[in-house]
C-alpha cells in the first residue's frame, strides 16, 4: 500500500494557531472593555465597532492590492485586536472621523507598508493613537467624565448621535459630560504649584486613584493574568513594565510624597493594566528572547513613568511602547540565551 | 531522592503509550521474504559477502564491518538469497540503498552461536571484539555503532554510565515493554559495560510515566545484587529522552557543542541495545531482531511485537489487524521525529523502533503556513535553549553565516519548536534545509580547496621544470661557449688575444664550477650579470 503524505515532522497536530490566539488575546479584553462600558458608557462599545469596521475595510483592500490570500488573513482576527486596542484607548466620545483615521492609519501604515502581519516594527494600535494625540490633541484629550458623576448619563442611541453628528442631545452639555483624568487632574495640578493632597481632593478621585479607573485596571489585571495562564503571553514583560513603572515612582513618592504620586496610584490609573498585559505584549514589535523581553518591558515601564512624571502628556505607554518597539531588534541581539553545551561566552569551538 | 536537573523548554504531551502497551508483546511468524539493508547504522555501509543463490542460514554474516564505525548485518533466519541490489528502504530521503533480500525456507536453521563469553573475566577488548561481531547498533533510533562506545576512556575515569529508558516520544512503546518484560536482561546488559568501561556511577532514566518499567527495573536490579545501578524515574516532558536533555537531567552536565558525552565522562546506551548487547555476550547471538511498536489511530490492534530486521512493515501492520480507518501517512518513528515512508514494502531496520499508521484526525495534513508573528513560544520551547524564530529568519533568507552564528548545528531536531509554533510554519524543515546547504557548501570549499592546493602545486612543478630548463640551457650555452673560445683564437684579431685568452679561462672555470655544484650556478649567473652591468 502506498501512502500520499511525505511531510517532514512533527506530524502532530499543532494546538494552537495565529487566529487562536488573536481570540484568547480578545476574550481576555472582555471584562476591561465592560468595566470601561460601566464607567463611561457607550461610547466605548461604538468606538470599537467603528474601529473594527476601518480595521476590516483597510485589511481586506490592502490584501487585496497586495495580492495576498484575503479569507486567510481576515481570519486571523488580528485585524480585530488592533481595532479594539484602538477603539478603548480613544475618547468615549471621539467623533467617528477621529477613530476612522486613527485606524486607517494604524492599518495601512503602521501594518500593511511594512509588509502586513508579523512584519510591523511598531505596534499599529498605538502608531495610530499616537498620530491622533499629535494631530487632534483637543480631541484627544476630552475625556469621558465617569458616569457616577453624570447626572444624566448618554443612552446608547444618544452617545451614537454624539459620535456621529457631534451634536449633544438637549438637555446636555459638554462640560457636564466631561472630565479631567486622574492623570490629566495630576499632570495640571502639579503644573500650577498644587500638592497632590490638593489635587485628589475633587470629585473624581476615590480611595486609590481615579474613581472608577481602578476598576477599569483591575479588569485588565485580571484578563491579563488569563493570558499568562493559558501561555498566550509570559509574565516578563507584564512584570517588567510594572516594575519600571512602580519602582521608580515609589522612590520619588517617599522622597516627596507631596509632589509624586506613589507606585500604586501609578498602577491603577491611566493606561498601565492594558499598557502591561495587551498592549506591550504584542508579539511582532515585541523583544522576542526570555531575558530580553524583561528588559524590554522594564524599558516600556520606566519611559512611561518619566513621561507621566516630567513630560507633556499625562500618560506615556503609547510612546514608551514606540520607542521600546524601535529598541527591540537591539534588545533580541544583546540577550541571546545561552545554548545548552556552549560556554557562557558563546560559541566554544 | 537524588537532585534532577530541569533542561528548559519541552512539551507535555499526551503520551498515547497505552494503546500499544495493553497487549502483550509477540513475536511475529516469518515472513516469507527478509530484505536486509547494508547500510542500517552510522558510519560505512558494510561490506556484502553473500551472493544471488546462496543458502544462507539464520544468525550468518551477511555483510560484515568495513570501518571503525561500521557494523555487520546478518539473517535472520534460514532461507535463500534471491536478490542483492538497490531497494527502497525507510530513510528520510526516500532513496534506494543496497539489500539482501532473502527467501525464507520456514525451516529457520541457524548457524552455531559464537561461543559465549564469561563477562566478567573478559577484557573490554573481547567484550568490544563480541559486539562488533554480532552487529550491535544503537537501538534508541540513532543506530551509532555500539562498539565505539565500548572504549576504555583511557586515563581518565568514567563518571557516569547513563542508561537511556526514557523514550520520550508519544506512540513509541517499545523499550517500556521491553523494561517490563526484559528487565533482568537489561540489567545484565547494563553490567557488563560497567565491567567494561568501570564507571563511577550507573543510572537509568526512566519517564515517570512508565510505573511498570520502573518497578520492573528495581526488582532486576535487587534480583542481580547491582547496588551500584540506579533506577531514577524522571519528570515526563518531551524530550527528556533525547541523549543531551537525559545526560544533563541526571548529571546536571552538558555535553559540549559538537563534541561527544565522553567529553565529560559521559557513556549513554538505550536499554534496547544493552538487552541485545546481553544476547551477543551472553549467547553469542547477533542482533537480527528487535521489538518495535506498531500503533497509531490507523491500527486495528496496536502492539509491540518482536521482529526480525528485514521484515516489511506491511507483514507487520498485518499482524496487528491491518489499516483502520483512513490512514494516508505510514512514519517510522515516532509523531514528533519520524519520518513518513511512500509504500508499507519497505523494511523493519535495525533503528525503527515505532511504525505509526497516522489518519487525518490526530494527523492533518499541514495547513498554509501564517507569517511569522514572532511571539516566541518556539524559543520558550526548545531545549536547547536556541532562537528558533532567528534561526528561521536567517534560513529563509539564506544568510547561512548568521544561521551558524545563531547556533543551528545545536539543533536536535526534535520538533518541539515546529508543534508550538501558532503560525503553522514549518520551522524543522527550514532548519534541516539550511544545514543541507552548509554542508553541501562545506564539501565544495573542500573541493575548491583541493583543487586549488593542486593548482599551486602544479604551478610550482612548472615553475620548477622552467627552472631546470633553463639552468640545463645555461650550462649548455656556457660549455658550449666555452668550447668555442678555442676555435676562435686563430680567427680573432691579433690585438685581441690576450683578452680573449682570459674570457675564455673565464668561462671554462665557470663552466666547470656550474657543472660540480648546479644549485649554485644562479648564483654565479647573478655575479656575472651583475659584473656586466646588467640588470636582467
Amino acid at each position: 500500500m502506498r501512502f500520499p503524505t511525505l511531510v517532514s515532522s512533527p506530524h502532530l497536530k499543532p494546538p494552537t494557531s495565529v487566529g487562536g490566539v488573536m481570540r484568547e488575546v480578545l476574550y481576555a479584553l472582555v471584562p476591561g472593555v465592560l468595566a470601561l462600558v460601566w464607567l463611561f458608557g457607550f461610547g466605548v462599545i461604538w468606538n470599537i465597532i467603528i474601529a473594527a469596521a476601518t480595521a476590516y475595510a483597510c485589511e481586506a483592500a490592502m490584501l487585496a492590492t497586495r495580492k495576498r490570500p484575503v479569507r486567510m488573513f481576515l481570519a486571523d482576527c488580528s485585524a480585530l485586536v488592533t481595532a479594539v486596542l484602538l477603539g478603548i484607548a480613544l475618547p468615549p466620545l471621539a467623533p467617528w472621523w477621529l477613530t476612522v483615521v486613527g485606524t486607517a492609519f494604524a492599518m495601512v501604515f503602521g501594518k500593511h507598508l511594512y509588509g502586513g502581519l508579523g512584519y510591523n516594527p511598531f505596534n499599529p494600535a498605538m502608531l495610530g493613537y499616537v498620530v491622533l494625540l499629535i494631530s487632534f490633541p483637543q480631541h484627544m484629550t476630552q475625556w469621558a467624565a465617569p458616569a457616577s458623576l453624570v447626572a444624566d448619563p448618554l443612552g446608547p442611541l444618544q452617545s451614537l448621535q454624539v459620535i456621529l453628528t457631534g451634536v449633544l442631545p438637549p438637555g446636555h452639555s459638554l462640560d457636564a459630560l466631561t472630565a479631567a483624568t486622574p492623570l490629566d487632574a495630576v499632570k495640571t495640578g502639579l503644573g500650577m504649584a498644587k500638592t497632590l493632597p490638593e489635587i485628589r481632593s475633587g470629585a473624581i478621585w476615590g480611595a486609590l486613584g481615579g474613581k472608577g479607573w481602578v476598576w477599569v485596571n483591575v479588569a485588565f489585571l485580571g484578563g491579563g493574568l488569563y493570558l499568562v495562564a493559558r501561555r498566550i503571553i509570559g509574565w516578563p514583560i507584564p512584570a517588567g513594565v510594572l516594575t519600571g513603572l512602580a519602582v521608580p515612582a515609589a522612590v520619588y513618592w517617599s522622597a516627596d510624597p507631596s509632589t509624586h504620586p506613589g507606585a500604586l496610584f501609578q498602577l491603577v490609573s491611566g493606561a498601565a493594566m492594558i499598557g502591561a498585559f495587551f498592549i506591550a505584549t504584542d508579539p511582532v514589535s515585541a523583544a522576542t528572547t526570555p531575558r530580553g523581553r524583561l528588559y524590554y518591558g522594564l524599558g516600556i515601564g520606566f519611559i512611561t513613568w518619566l513621561i507621566r512624571s516630567f513630560a507633556g502628556y499625562p500618560d506615556g505607554i503609547a510612546f514608551a511602547v514606540l520607542l521600546m518597539n524601535m529598541a527591540a531588534p537591539l534588545i533580541d541581539s544583546y540577550t541571546r540565551p545561552r545554548v545548552y553545551g556552549q560556554s557562557r561566552g558563546g560559541r566554544d569551538d | 531522592m537524588r537532585r534532577l536537573w530541569e533542561f528548559p523548554g519541552g512539551l507535555h504531551l499526551d503520551d498515547h503509550k497505552a494503546e500499544s502497551t495493553r497487549r502483550p508483546v509477540e513475536r511475529l511468524p516469518l515472513p516469507a521474504t527478509l530484505t536486509v539493508p547494508l547500510q542500517q547504522h552510522i558510519g560505512e555501509a558494510a561490506e556484502i559477502l553473500v551472493a544471488v543463490g546462496d543458502r544462507v542460514l539464520g544468525g550468518q554474516t551477511l555483510a560484515r564491518a568495513t570501518g571503525y564505525v561500521s557494523a555487520a548485518v546478518h539473517a535472520g533466519t534460514s532461507g535463500t538469497v534471491t536478490a542483492v541490489e538497490e531497494r527502497p528502504v525507510p530513510h528520510p530521503s526516500g532513496l534506494t540503498a543496497m539489500c539482501v533480500v532473502i527467501d525464507t525456507d520456514g525451516r529457520d536453521q541457524w548457524v552455531a552461536p559464537l561461543p559465549p563469553l564469561d563477562w566478567q573475566a573478559s577484557s573490554p577488548m573481547e567484550l568490544r571484539q563480541r559486539v562488533r561481531e554480532c552487529g550491535l547498533v544503537g537501538l534508541g533510533g540513532a543506530a551509532f555503532p555500539s562498539s565505539v562506545k565500548l572504549n576504555p576512556t583511557g586515563e581518565r575515569a568514567l563518571e557516569h554510565l547513563i542508561v537511556n529508558g526514557a523514550e520520550c516520544e508519544p506512540w513509541i512503546a517499545c523499550d517500556d515493554m521491553l523494561m517490563r518484560e526484559r528487565a533482568a536482561e537489561i540489567v545484565e546488559g547494563i553490567r557488563i559495560v560497567a565491567h567494561a568501561l568501570r564507571p563511577r556511577e550507573v543510572l537509568i532514566g526512566v519517564e515517570d510515566n512508565k510505573p511498570e518499567a520502573i518497578d520492573a527495573l528495581r526488582s532486576a536490579v535487587e534480583a542481580a545484587g547491582a547496588r551500584e545501578i540506579e533506577v531514577v524515574p524522571v519528570p515526563t516532558r518531551y524530550p527528556a529522552g533525547g541523549e543531551k536533555q537525559l545526560v544533563y537531567t541526571l548529571t546536571g552536565k552538558e555535553v559540549p557543542s559538537d563534541g561527544i558525552p565522553l567529553q565529560i565522562g559521559v557513556v549513554c546506551h538505550n536499554v534496547g541495545t544493552l538487552a541485545a548487547l546481553r544476547r551477543a555476550v551472553v549467547e553469542g547471538r547477533p542482533l537480527t531482531d528487535r521489538y518495535v511498536a506498531v500503533t497509531g489511530p490507523g491500527i486495528r490492534e496496536p502492539r509491540v511485537v518482536e521482529a526480525l530486521v528485514g521484515t516489511p512493515f506491511r507483514d507487520l501492520v498485518d499482524f496487528c489487524g491491518g489499516y483502520a480507518g483512513d490512514v494516508d501517512r505510514l512514519l517510522m518513528g515516532g509523531p514528533m521525529m519520524g519520518f513518513a515512508v511512500a509504500d508499507d514494502g519497505v523494511a523493519l531496520v535495525k533503528a525503527t523502533n515505532c511504525i505509526l499508521a497516522a489518519t487525518p484526525a490526530l494527523f492533518p495534513a499541514p495547513d498554509t503556513a501564517m507569517p511569522c508573528i514572532r511571539c516566541g513560544a518556539c524559543t520558550d520551547a526548545c531545549p536547547a535553549s536556541l532562537l528558533p524564530q532567528q534561526l528561521y529568519w536567517y534560513a529563509r533568507a539564506q544568510d547561512f553565516e548568521r544561521v551558524q552564528d545563531h547556533s543551528l548545528f545545536d539543533c536536535i531536531e526534535c520538533g518541539a519548536c515546529a508543534y508550538v509554533c501558532p503560525s503553522h510554519i514549518p520551522l524543522v524543515q527550514y532548519f534541516r534545509y539550511a544545514k543541507t546547504e552548509i554542508w553541501a557548501q562545506e564539501r565544495d570549499r573542500q573541493k575548491a580547496d583541493i583543487a586549488r592546493d593542486r593548482h599551486e602545486f602544479r604551478q610550482l612543478r612548472l615553475e620548477r621544470e622552467a627552472r631546470e630548463k633553463r639552468e640545463k640551457r645555461e650550462r649548455k650555452k656556457a660549455a658550449l661557449r666555452s668550447r668555442r673560445a678555442p676555435e676562435g683564437e686563430g680567427l680573432s684579431a691579433p690585438g685581441d688575444d690576450k683578452k680573449a685568452a682570459i674570457d675564455a679561462a673565464l668561462a671554462k672555470a665557470r663552466a666547470k664550477k656550474a657543472v660540480k655544484d648546479p644549485a649554485r650556478e644562479t648564483e654565479a649567473t647573478r655575479e656575472r650579470t651583475g659584473n656586466d652591468g646588467d640588470t636582467d
